[in-house]
């Protein structure tokens, strides 16, 4: 009868309760776990207390806060080392992952031939190899980037292979009948179909390659001036500085983070406009 | 006005000599399924033929065969002429677009594979957009456009070269009965502008009825050719001709001689 009324639409009680449903879901998909996280750490601190734990044993978060302030200096110079062999080796795991993809593409024949070597490459632990990295490979800052690299290449080298192959084969039919080169085929139509597979690949390379930096330098053991958080970390366990393990284990855990974040938002701008994948994120 | 229907065995009755003539072609795939098996058919300078019969009678592999997709078994393809490579236009059953780029690019890309410039294709392709009512589209993506926009950009995209033969292999299939009208239309339009020679693959005896001035009616297993059909009614055919008897007519005819063409038996094989 009011203006008021002619103007919203009068929702029946199934859609009104429908409307409230996806609005309290949409407030708890992010205050669910921080409530969690936040009473989390507020266990861990009374645990603490209660049980009168010494800190080079389990510090109250407070301490590890503390020490992450402390520390800062001597911990994010440590991050900058790690971050510079995660970020170089995530680069050469792309070069390397889509460099190789491609040859592949090129001929079934490459593919069968060299494929298991990739395989191989991937299921060998890391640390099993490295004692070998170790004896043929001089230059520090090289065996850490040969092992975040093999660990980080194969996702990307794995899911851009799928993607050249999975081209529409009436798309190739039209590509042979106007006369495309082998050239213009990957241009223009393999390597763009292949985007959201490799993007894929991407975000796990780049989790991967954070872990194949840590534990490169994990096994590659502490060399002085120029050390990681790993280096840090074992350090830190050698003197029982409980609190600073912790907080080079957060610096580590937010970093992993973040790249994960970055390479999401990437994946989505790129693909946003035609791929499935973002759409879905949209609606 | 009713229109007569002539019957023939072949169609070369003609004066000028076939812009393509099948000579006895089979294609027998590694399988053992044999596609198509003896099969004579000639296409005329301008004609709009309709390869019509059911699913397993090899008019897609004719098709293909046209496209030099696939190279016959035995037998072989005549061309009047020396073919160029932009002699030929392929639509597909599926609108078949790059997912990634926009409308324009989409039907600028066989000319960017001849190494034509976005600049200098770009009044050839707004040229074509414009054909097929899509000008204001260009920088949509296709997951934008309905499935008969798409199919419009995909004919688009196969005209842009100006070929002289378009092929067609059921492009409307999969759009709904509404759809299907316009585009009949818009492409009937588009052929007597152009004038290109069609090739059309269809189940639909319909469909192949509007459009064709003659249908090959095809029978299955082996493909074959079962009934060359000259379709006697004058163009340009609109909505009027949709409804009328002589259409009603024509279909009846062009459905008996299909019917005919699914029940007979194989035994004409030896």
């Amino acid at each position: 009868m009011t203006a008021v009324e002619s103007r919203t639409v009068v929702l029946d009680p199934e859609e009104a309760r429908r409307v409230r449903q996806q609005r309290l879901e949409k407030v708890g998909s992010w205050a669910l776990p921080l409530a969690i996280m936040v009473l989390a750490v507020w266990f861990w601190d009374r645990i603490c207390v209660w049980n009168d734990i010494p800190k080079y044993i389990l510090p109250r978060p407070g301490v590890v806060v503390q020490t992450l302030q402390d520390d800062a200096p001597l911990l994010f110079s440590s991050l900058l080392v790690t971050l510079k062999i995660t970020f170089l080796s995530l680069a050469l795991a792309i070069l390397g992952g889509v460099g190789l993809a491609v040859l592949f593409a090129q001929s079934k024949w490459v593919e069968m031939s060299f494929f298991p070597f990739a395989v191989i490459l991937q299921v060998t632990p890391i640390v099993a190899i490295f004692p070998l990295i170790n004896i043929y490979v001089d230059n520090q800052t090289a065996k850490l980037l040969l092992c975040a690299w093999i660990v980080a290449f194969f996702p990307i080298l794995s899911n851009t292979t799928l993607g050249l192959n999975s081209v529409d084969r009436n798309l190739r039919d039209l590509f042979r009948l106007n006369g495309a080169t082998r050239w213009q085929e990957l241009w223009h139509l393999r390597l763009p179909a292949a985007m959201p597979y490799f993007l894929g690949g991407l975000k796990i390379a780049g989790g991967l390659s954070l872990i194949g930096a840590v534990v490169a330098e994990f096994v590659a053991g502490t060399s002085g001036q120029a050390s990681g958080l790993a280096s840090r970390i074992i350090e830190a366990g050698y003197r029982l500085n409980a609190p600073r393990l912790f907080a080079a284990l957060i610096l580590i855990s937010l970093t992993g983070i973040v790249i994960f974040l970055a390479l999401s938002l990437l994946s989505h701008l790129i693909l946003r406009r035609w791929h499935e994948s973002a759409l879905k994120q949209e609606a | 006005m009713l229109q007569k229907v002539a019957d023939k065995n072949d169609s070369g009755q003609r004066g000028a000599a076939p812009l393509l003539s099948f000579k006895g072609v089979g294609k027998v795939f590694s399988n053992g399924v044999t596609a198509l098996d003896n099969v004579d058919l000639s296409v005329h300078e301008g004609d709009f033929v309709s390869l019509l019969g059911p699913s397993g009678c090899g008019k897609s592999t004719a098709l293909r065969l046209i496209a030099r997709l696939s190279t016959p078994t035995s037998g072989h393809l005549e061309w009047r002429k020396a073919q160029g490579d932009d002699s030929v236009g392929f639509v597909f059953q599926e609108p078949t677009l790059l997912p990634w780029a926009s409308v324009f690019d989409n039907v600028w890309l066989p000319l960017r594979l001849r190494g034509v410039s976005r600049l200098k294709a770009t009044p050839a392709v707004m040229e074509m957009l414009a054909r097929v009512h899509l000008e204001n589209f260009a920088d949509a993506v296709p997951r934008e456009l309905s499935g008969g926009m798409k199919m419009r950009v995909s004919i688009a995209r196969a005209m842009v070269t100006k070929p002289r033969v378009l092929l067609m292999d059921e492009p409307f299939a999969a759009l709904d009965e509404i759809t299907r009208f316009k585009l009949n239309n818009d492409l009937l339009e588009l052929w007597q502008q152009e004038r290109f020679t069609a090739v059309f693959v269809t189940h639909s005896v319909f469909e192949s009825v509007f459009l064709s001035n003659r249908i090959v009616v095809m029978a299955a297993k082996p493909g074959r050719v079962y009934r060359n059909m000259t379709v006697d009614a004058p163009y340009p055919r609109d909505e009027a001709f949709r409804t009328s008897t002589a259409y009603a007519e024509l279909c009846r005819r062009a459905s008996d001689e299909l019917s005919a063409a699914m029940d007979v038996k194989v035994e004409a094989r030896s």
